[in-house]
């Protein structure tokens, strides 16, 4: 039984992926990848990755989408068709493609409880957590206890990510600047509209009308 | 009447439980799927919807950018500190057994405050990198 | 589960490799940014397939059963972090081609490159 969803899950999202290439329209690129998202974390569910599915679930279907759609409210909508015939790239995920699959044929049958991944450090985080740390939760306890040291530097990612997000875009845009015969020169840009009134909001006009995380 | 009634009073409703939710996923990931990053991502959307809604001038009244960058940073302060002071009562870095009478009671408590640490900083740095691409002026190319 | 043998492998692997001609093929940056986040998800499934036991649960301990199966943690750690990373890796980029739109008005590879000589 669990197997059919399995199936049916993947084909959903083969499916899905093969939308978003040949979509033009930007906007229902971003929302077929929120979909995309919500689909990996239906499938981490059926692989008992809850942790994994909340996460998937908050960060992919929401933050991610809402950023790309304030990009696009800043860039624009739309993809222009592309000029050549993609030979060469189709070439090269094809070959990388089938590299891989000759790489998995040395892989142990999905979900057999023999695979050596199963037989080295994960037996004891199982065993051990109970008495050591005392947490139902084994996936908190080895994010935060036995590799809280990781813990720390994901954190400072996300902190190192913030601080990079605030360099590049928390000031206005500067003065406009163009290559005129091989040189950037300063041009005067048109008159800056005033600082932002209580309920404008540039980039409300293209984002999702809700944000539902609880239901 | 405003064609936005519907969207104004709707997420009045939801945004408290949203928040709340975040609280319950936070302090409920030692017994269930949770923890700090779910919890951060939950409580960050709660006031991006407001954004989105009532608009970004009222949202940063609400919560001023300086405190959003302020959290950004403390949360990794906290994680950092909670082993600094493992180091100073005895123990190796993070290493929680210390901080307790009892090592099963010091995981506890280190792992509380570890997770608190993260849930600061993921929010602070999902709003403020949300109102530094709300904020940025459209340019006419 | 284990009759499926390698075949979510295979499928995993069409995934990454959707994700990854999007990356190379399309000249507008967005797609190019999306096309990285399908390659990252589908790198995340082929992780997650690895720690699945077949009956087994999610590795959460259930107050009193002795004889539960659980499936494998450490793969979920991994990809918690991974997760997180990879969203901000993605708001990088987005805020990248926000600055590179308002240089040289537009987000189109070859645009740009005839623009940048």
């Amino acid at each position: 039984m669990i197997e059919l969803v399995d199936v049916a899950l993947l084909l959903l999202l083969s499916v899905t992926a093969l939308a978003i290439v040949r979509q033009q329209n930007l906007f229902a690129a971003v929302m077929m990848a929120g979909i995309y998202s919500v689909l990996s974390a239906g499938l981490f569910v059926v692989m008992d990755a809850v942790d994994v599915a909340f996460t998937e679930a908050a960060v992919g279907a929401g933050i991610s989408t809402v950023l790309m759609l304030g990009t696009l409210a800043l860039v624009g909508h739309s993809e222009h068709k592309p000029k050549h015939r993609p030979i060469l790239p189709l070439l090269v995920v094809v070959l990388t493609g089938g590299v891989l699959v000759y790489g998995t044929l040395d892989m142990p049958p999905f979900g057999d409880p023999a695979n050596p991944i199963h037989h080295h450090v994960a037996p004891h985080y199982l065993e051990e957590s109970e008495h050591e740390i005392g947490v139902p939760n084994v996936v908190t306890s080895v994010l935060a206890s036995y590799r809280g040291y990781d813990t720390m530097g994901e954190t400072t990612v996300i902190f190192a990510a913030a601080v990079g997000v605030l360099l590049l875009l928390a000031r206005g845009p500067g003065p406009r600047r163009v290559l005129v015969n091989g040189l950037w020169t300063t041009v005067a840009r048109e008159e800056e509209p005033p600082e932002l009134e209580a309920d404008e909001a540039p980039a409300t006009e293209d984002d999702e009308p809700k944000e539902d995380d609880d239901g | 009447m405003d064609d936005r009634v519907i969207l104004r009073v709707g997420a009045k409703i939801l945004i408290p439980f949203i928040l709340l939710f975040a609280l319950y996923v936070q302090f409920h990931g030692d017994f269930g799927p949770g923890g700090g990053f779910q919890a951060g991502v939950i409580f960050a959307a709660g006031f991006i919807l407001y954004a989105l809604v009532y608009g970004l001038g009222t949202a940063k009244r609400a919560l001023p950018p300086t405190a959003v960058y302020v959290c950004a940073a403390a949360g990794v302060l906290i994680y950092a500190g909670v082993g600094y002071l493992t180091m100073a009562l005895g123990g190796e870095f993070l290493a929680y057994n210390v901080l307790r009478h009892d090592p099963e009671h010091g995981q506890e408590l280190g792992i509380l405050l570890v997770e608190l640490g993260v849930l600061v900083t993921v929010f602070g740095s999902m709003v403020a990198i949300f109102y530094a691409f709300a904020g940025r002026r459209k340019v006419q190319t | 589960m284990i009759g499926l043998g390698l075949f979510n492998y295979w499928v995993v692997i069409f995934l990454m490799m959707v994700g990854f001609y999007t990356l190379i093929a399309r000249g507008n940056l967005v797609k190019k940014i999306i096309g990285l986040n399908i390659f990252q998800t589908s790198v995340f499934i082929l992780y997650i397939t690895m720690g699945k036991i077949a009956g087994g649960t999610a590795p959460i301990f259930v107050q009193g059963e002795q004889e539960v199966v659980y499936s494998n943690p450490i793969p979920h750690v991994l990809i918690l972090t991974a997760i997180v990373v990879g969203v901000a890796t993605s708001a990088l980029g987005l805020s990248l081609v926000v600055r590179i739109n308002e240089a040289f008005g537009t987000i189109e590879e070859d645009e740009i490159e005839d623009t940048a000589l």
